[in-house]
């Protein structure tokens, strides 16, 4: 492979502004980036791209004051800086938009914009009429059609973002990142951003641009600096790169290798899941899931994905539509109906919804079970541990103990142990949603593989993952989620990265009108 | 909702005009604001027509006086409390900082006998500050919740004060140990209306304009609204939740000097269990307990009107019983008054946006 062995011919016009030197950050035992390198030059739009998981976000955020490094330098202006806290990035002139808002919702948008530099009149009080000015001028740059005086409360994702695009533009940014901002716009909007990027970087700023979509990567920026699991791959010109050689660096294997689902022939519809409709959040949604099959609710950060595995599964109230697993139809509104019916859901977030973390393994795996476990009433923990000793076996749990607390597992373990809880219910239905989130990239292909295992036995799988090439190894269908409606279903053969991504950004539905 | 999802929507260009969405979002907003004080107002105006109509002399000057000093007390507290409250925390040890203040400034009057009324007022509220710094400092450095921490302070504060009381061997202090120009401030009028009250009305003005006006202030809500967000966006979370602790601690004070002129009778006592009555009043009043929204004014008309409850029931002939039942009542229809409004208002927001998009 070609592996530039150093940014060595970078344009040489711009001063080097920002970079960062061999920095390495760990969360627990999980290493998020190993001798990462980074270098902004004055006027260049940098590209930096990666699958998930590679560092990028860690990356940003060590560049926004969010976290320290624990080894490397951070040099601005070749000298070595300390970003202690948001408050020191920005002032250093560091502006980052966020893959996700992080919006006050209760405050108006103008104050969400400019928090803690309002314009101010004389004895530090604020100008409001200023600050509504200064919002509707930044506005008007950007194109935007929002009220400054309505509170961020209710927005939606797109216009949350133009916010946080706004918010980043406000103070004049000598570096500003952009984590993922054109996940949820349309395209107008992302036209209108990139003028605005472009401007900036006329004016001698940096830009630092994390994007999935390679058409805006190619469109907007000089270089492009590739990562993979943590680490610092290549920095190159963009023009003397192709998308095929970008993607074969991010991935550094075969896509195909990675996720090893076996075909199923699908057997009958276990779950059918007809006009499910919470209002406000989603509307319409209408799949069946065959045995055997893995089914992917994919979609952007917020489509509502999450809400409706978890509405389908009873933990959330829907408005309208059914539910039925095998034939059956659920009363909505309750867990232990759906358990009874033959549903399991692991949830997004494991320490908070999935574990009781101070617990132990044992305790933790049969919790889905106490009552059938329990002899009148009483649970013996010979019992617990019996059965929690089967499926560590079964799933290959790494734990010291069965009796330590499930908090000292590895994320990997963890989420085993969650699985081993549900499975040890015999679901005729699993809906993961997440399953690798945090989880290194070892301990993900074997949860890979037991998912594709489960589905070889004939369980009907419900994932939701934010990881495209998850989805697109793992799924025999990907059902595209959009704004709260089910906007494509996309069969194995026909998904791939832009089908998706389209059909989520809501400009490439082939269902949308259809469904209506 | 439905509705305006399935519609076919318009292009963006079309509505690229920032007057499209005008400044309808902001008019909305404040006409919850005006409907949720109005609504406390109009419960008040009710509930005193009702007892008027009952008994007549419940309008009489010396009634609506000692109403009026009854809620002083109560609105500092308030006003106090909400800016704890804002910043998604909460502060219980209120009624005990305030028994140890009352019970300081009393002592110093008697200890040093003609230590000037502004010292007095000062020395309270400097007690009460110190407690809230220890408060505050904390739920803000040791990351504990602040329901936690404060009940555990609201017990020792009042351990404090009687194991001070106990020590000096001066269990209570009577209205004669007590100089005649303190006494007189519980007594005082400025044009009819008792001096204690105006001094309520100037700390909520105050602490209401401080709210809106200045950066930090903003940066309270902030802090409620989204405590992540605040982070991201470099807002001195820590810092500025210290701060509103130290300055509840020192209104709680203040009104423990309040209590002192008003009552002049101080015992270790002083102020128990006021600190639900404060959380309740700014609850009533349209303080989100979870933080980020509400206002000073809100809480202050929570205080009034809880405080008139408590006068007017009794001359309605009713027993005192229902003065709980009745502040009960109110705090839950407040919630589901509040809770109504932020769906409308959230309907409405979501409803727009529908539109706007394509």
């Amino acid at each position: 492979m070609d592996h530039a062995s150093a940014p060595a011919a970078p344009p040489a016009e711009g001063r080097v502004v920002l970079a960062l030197e061999d920095v390495g950050k760990s969360f627990g035992a999980v290493a998020a980036l190993r001798g990462a390198q980074l270098e902004l030059r004055a006027g260049e739009a940098h590209a930096l791209v990666g699958e998930n998981g590679a560092g990028k976000s860690t990356l940003v955020k060590i560049l926004a004051g969010v976290h320290g490094p624990d080894t490397g330098r951070v040099l601005l202006d070749g000298q070595p800086v300390t970003l202690a806290d948001p408050a020191a990035a920005r002032a250093a002139g560091i502006a980052v938009i966020y893959q996700e808002p992080t919006l006050f919702p209760d405050l108006s948008v103008a104050e969400n914009i400019f928090m803690g530099r309002q314009p101010l009149l004389s004895g530090r009080r604020i100008d409001r009429r200023g600050l509504a000015q200064r919002c509707r001028a930044l506005f008007d740059r950007l194109g935007v059609a929002l009220d400054p005086d309505r509170p961020a409360r209710g927005l939606s994702i797109a216009d949350q973002q133009m916010v946080e695009i706004a918010k980043a533009l406000s103070f004049d940014a000598r570096v500003l990142v952009m984590d993922e901002p054109t996940a949820a716009l349309s395209g107008v909007e992302v036209e209108r951003l990139f003028a605005v990027a472009r401007s900036l970087r006329e004016s001698g700023a940096a830009v630092l641009f994390i994007s999935h979509r390679f058409d805006e990567v190619f469109d907007l920026c000089d270089r492009i600096t590739v990562m993979r699991d943590g680490q610092w791959v290549s920095t190159d010109l963009a023009r003397d790169l192709t998308v095929d050689a970008v993607v074969r660096r991010m991935v550094g294997r075969e896509v195909s290798s990675l996720f090893p689902k076996t075909d199923v022939t699908p057997g009958e519809v276990v779950l059918e899941v007809r006009g499910l409709t919470r209002r406000g959040v989603f509307s319409d949604v209408s799949f069946d899931v065959r045995a055997g099959e893995i089914v992917a609710l994919a979609g952007l950060v917020g489509a509502g994905r999450s809400e409706i595995v978890r509405a389908v599964f009873g933990v959330d109230p829907y408005d309208a539509g059914t539910v039925r697993v095998a034939g059956k139809e659920l009363r909505g509104g309750s867990p232990a109906v759906a358990m009874a019916a033959g549903l399991a859901l692991v949830p997004e977030d494991r320490r908070q919804q999935g574990l009781v973390m101070e617990l132990s393994v044992e305790r933790n795996a049969t919790l889905t079970r106490r009552w059938k476990l329990a002899r009148g009433g009483l649970l013996s923990s010979r019992t617990e541990r019996a059965q929690a000793a089967e499926w560590s076996k079964r799933l290959q749990v790494k734990a010291g103990k069965l009796s330590d607390p499930v908090s000292t597992l590895s994320g990997g373990n963890q989420q085993k142990v969650v699985l081993a809880k549900w499975l040890s219910t015999e679901p005729r239905v699993l809906i993961v949603d997440e399953p690798t989130r945090g989880i290194d990239v070892g301990t993900k292909s074997e949860v890979h593989r037991l998912l594709s295992q489960l589905a070889a036995e004939g369980l009907a799988v419900v994932m939701v993952s934010s990881e495209l090439p998850e989805v697109l190894g793992m799924a025999d269908r990907v059902l595209v989620v959009s704004e709260g409606r089910l906007v494509d279903d996309i069969p194995r053969a026909r998904a791939d990265e832009d089908s998706v991504m389209l059909a989520a950004t809501g400009q490439g539905s082939s269902l949308a009108g259809g469904a209506r | 909702m439905s509705a305006p999802l399935t519609k076919p929507a318009p292009l963006p260009e079309e509505l690229a005009a920032p007057e499209r969405t005008g400044r309808r979002g902001s008019a909305l907003v404040q006409r919850l604001v005006v409907v949720r004080e109005l609504g406390i107002v109009a419960a008040l105006v009710l509930l005193v027509v009702a007892t008027v109509v009952a008994n007549p002399r419940f309008l009489s000057g010396q009634n609506v006086r000692d109403l009026l000093l009854s809620a002083a007390i109560l609105t500092v507290l308030a006003a106090g409390q909400t800016m704890v409250i804002i910043t998604r925390n909460v502060d219980l040890s209120v009624g005990s900082v305030l028994g140890l203040s009352a019970y300081a400034s009393g002592t110093l009057m008697v200890v040093t006998p003609g230590t000037p009324v502004v010292v007095v007022v000062l020395a309270g509220m400097a007690v009460g500050a110190v407690c809230g710094l220890l408060n505050g400092a904390i739920v803000a450095v040791a990351g504990v919740p602040s329901l936690v921490v404060t009940l555990g302070t609201l017990y020792a504060f009042r351990g404090l004060d009687s194991l001070w009381a106990s020590s000096a061997d001066r269990l209570q202090i009577n209205a004669a140990d007590l100089p005649g120009g303190f006494k007189a401030l519980g007594t005082a009028r400025l044009l009819g209306v008792p001096v204690l009250f105006l001094v309520a009305v100037v700390v909520v003005l105050v602490v209401g304009y401080y709210l809106r006006t200045f950066r930090s202030g903003r940066e309270l809500y902030g802090i409620g609204s989204a405590p992540e967000a605040a982070r991201l966006s470099g807002i001195p979370v820590g810092r500025r939740v210290l701060t509103a602790f130290v300055v509840n601690g020192a209104l709680a004070g203040l009104a423990g000097v309040l209590y002192a002129a008003r009552f002049q009778t101080l015992d270790t006592t002083a102020g128990t269990g006021q600190e639900l009555f404060v959380v309740a009043a700014a609850v009533v009043g349209g303080v989100a307990i979870f933080g980020g929204s509400g206002s000073v004014y809100g809480a202050a008309l929570g205080a009034l009107l809880l405080t008139t409850i408590g006068t007017a029931l009794p001359q309605l002939g009713l027993d005192p019983f229902w003065r709980d039942a009745a502040v009960g009542g109110l705090i839950l229809a407040a919630i589901a008054l509040d809770r109504a409004l932020q769906l409308r208002l959230a309907a409405r927001l979501r409803g727009r946006n529908a539109r706007r998009d394509r």
